[in-house]
């Protein structure tokens, strides 16, 4: 076997810091390169001309062995066609034997257009990684809305999988490494960019916070009965220091934006802490947060299927009872 | 324009079965079209009313009874439909499949100028598909799309939902859209559509009917595979408690919130 190593795409976020899922694959990376015996691991930061030390900084300190950089000004902004060229080259010049990418909007853009490339295998949106007893990629992923685990093998080199963020930990004691920084020159000249960025609007959460990045939820559903509901549970968010999220029925009802949708055709959450408030707990809503690591819910109906898989139920009216808690918080 | 729409049969969230070499079973089961698709039709639908000389055809790789979810497709206001399903085309993982659907839509629509298909499937949810038709085309693409607000010479202008807002992109055609839930609701048919889609003649294609190898679909044309699949650990519900009014509700809650180190 020719191929070697671990590659992580280093995504960098539109802030320029890198995001998040970086560390959570680094430490999960140097598990797998232990289990293969000591494999080097390595991370390809694709960016534009700025100043990135303190991303340098962020993956020296967590164990890669090698640190690419592509810089360019032409790639301040994500574009597919730039990155998935800069990203295909360098796995073709290094030969790794996994390639792994956070599955975020841009990972999940972008892994796609490598591996097809590459024509090789890519298992989406994974939750565990391990190698099996063969020394291969088992990857492990959710499917019909999280109702099976399938562990998926990959034949053909590099392996590749997109892990789903804020699944894997970070390390808590992560090792510093004698990191070699190589700089490469994007062969992009000759793409064709036929994708441009007209205009980007920040959203701003009510909360200041993402609901895909935040600990606590706080969800309304069409028993709030109005606008005005969700705005009483981003009280009770902003107390807990959380995000507020919705039903599609609540969605549809036009009282929160699509983005903060939970379930099949919104977001999959998975906080610490979920409270559904006046969310029957239909099964197109439940896929999207029932692997929350906790489950409040409260509900009129004593009978309201979000009690099974809710870890406290309350049966009540969320505007006698909110009000009370968050009272009682403040 | 000519436009591409792949659709799936997917079956019921509610309702999975698998077979014994761990692949989904899907003949016998509950069936639907995957949500996104339907807005992916919408939105098709929604272009060629807006602009002259659109001519839509969806298509589909899955067993004969995927021919329904075509037929809805027409119901709603597509213009035709073809089936790509061979025996062989089983097992398949999203590099066979989006080159079994690329390759079928080089073969059978000549010209195509716009691929629309939804961003991820309920069974797989792999989201993978369409960025893959896109690069064996070696065609752009722009994914989680929320809607087609213009089009101008060869240019669409989409909006796209990503992690921290909205984009507004401009993609020269032709091109992949992947489609999100739309902030419109798919259609419902009406009689006449119902009457063309019952009239329709929704071809079926074998892999030598779009010269495609044996190597290149199913299982064979797949790098992927599942070795386990498993049922989760199914979450178990606790208490369900009814206070006696909602002082005591909010207080019990308090002391959860504790327990779980919330506060
Ligand atoms: C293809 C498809 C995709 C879908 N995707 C999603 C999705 O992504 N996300 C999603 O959420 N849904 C989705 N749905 C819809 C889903 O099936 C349900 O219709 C929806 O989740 C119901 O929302 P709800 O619980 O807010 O409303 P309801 O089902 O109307 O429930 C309201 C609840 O509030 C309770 N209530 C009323 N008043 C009060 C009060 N004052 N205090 C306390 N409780 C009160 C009621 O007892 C009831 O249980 C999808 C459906 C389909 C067909
Ligand atoms: N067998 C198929 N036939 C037609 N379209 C498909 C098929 N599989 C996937 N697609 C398309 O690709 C999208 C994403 O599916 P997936 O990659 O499986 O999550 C779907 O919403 C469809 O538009």
């Amino acid at each position: 076997m020719t191929n070697q190593g671990i590659l992580i795409y280093a995504e960098v976020t539109r802030e320029g810091d890198l995001a998040s899922v970086v560390l959570e694959l680094a430490n999960s990376a140097q598990n797998l390169a232990a289990k293969l015996g000591g494999q080097e691991v390595s991370a390809l930061v694709v960016t534009n001309a700025g100043d990135i030390e303190h991303v340098k900084s962020d993956l020296k300190s967590n164990g890669f062995d090698k640190v690419y950089i592509v810089q360019d000004e032409r790639l301040a902004i994500y574009s597919t066609e730039f990155y998935s060229k800069i990203v295909i080259d360098l796995i073709n010049e290094i030969k790794p034997e996994i390639v792994l990418i956070g599955a975020t909007t841009q990972g999940r853009d972008l892994a796609p257009r490598i591996s097809s490339s590459l024509n090789t295998g890519l298992t989406a949106d994974c939750t565990s990684l391990d190698i099996n007893e063969k020394g291969m990629l088992a990857a492990t992923r959710p499917t019909f809305g999280g109702n099976l685990m399938a562990t998926i093998l990959c034949k053909n080199f590099p392996q590749m999988a997109s892990v789903r963020p804020k699944v894997l930990k970070k390390s808590t004691f992560p090792i510093e490494k004698d990191t070699q920084f190589i700089e490469i020159k994007p062969e992009i000249d000759n793409v064709e960019k036929k994708v441009e960025l007209v205009e980007f609007i920040k959203n701003i959460p009510s909360t200041g916070k993402r609901i895909d990045e935040s600990e606590i939820i706080v969800a309304g559903g069409k028993g709030l009965k109005s606008a005005d509901g969700l705005k009483l549970l981003e009280e009770l968010a902003n107390v807990l220091g959380g995000a507020v999220g919705a039903s599609r029925a609540a969605v549809d009802a036009g009282w929160a934006d699509h983005s903060i949708q939970v379930g099949q055709t919104g977001k999959t959450v998975m906080p610490k802490l979920y409270i559904a408030c006046a969310i029957s707990g239909a099964i197109q809503h439940t896929v999207g947060m029932n692997s929350s690591e906790k489950i409040i819910a409260i509900n009129k109906d004593p009978k309201a299927p979000i009690f099974q898989i809710a870890d406290i139920g309350i049966v009540g009216d969320v505007y006698e009872i909110v009000p009370e808690l968050i009272e009682m918080l403040k | 324009m000519r436009i591409a729409l792949c659709i799936k049969q997917v079956p019921d969230t509610a309702d999975i079965k698998w077979t014994e070499n761990n692949t989904i079973q899907r003949e016998g089961v509950e069936s639907v079209i995957n949500p996104f698709d339907t807005y992916a039709i919408e939105t098709a639908v929604r272009l060629k009313e807006k602009i002259k000389d659109v001519h839509i055809t969806v298509l589909s790789m899955g067993p004969p009874q995927a021919q329904e979810i075509l037929k809805k497709a027409i119901s709603m206001g597509v213009d035709d439909g073809f089936l790509v399903s061979d025996r062989k085309f089983a097992g398949a993982d999203t590099i066979a499949t989006s080159k079994t659907l690329a390759t079928a839509i080089g073969e059978k629509i000549k010209d195509v100028d716009l691929i629309i298909c939804g961003q991820f499937a309920t069974d797989g949810d792999t989201a993978q598909t369409g960025p893959s038709i896109a690069q064996h085309l070696n065609f752009p693409q722009v994914t989680y799309v929320k809607e087609i607000t213009g089009y101008k010479d060869g240019v669409l202008t989409v909006k796209r939902e990503v992690e921290d807002g909205v984009e507004i992109v401009k993609v020269q055609l032709p091109a992949v859209l992947c489609m999100l839930k739309c902030d419109y609701e798919p259609r419902r048919p009406l009689i006449e559509g119902f009457i063309k889609a019952h009239n329709a003649n929704v071809k079926s294609y074998s892999m030598e009917d779009v010269n495609l190898l044996p190597e290149e679909v199913g299982m064979k044309g797949s790098p992927t595979y599942v070795s386990k699949a498993f049922r989760p650990e199914q979450k178990q519900g606790g208490e369900v408690i009814v206070p006696k009014d909602a002082k005591e509700g909010a207080k019990i809650l308090k002391e959860k919130l504790k327990e779980f180190e919330i506060i």
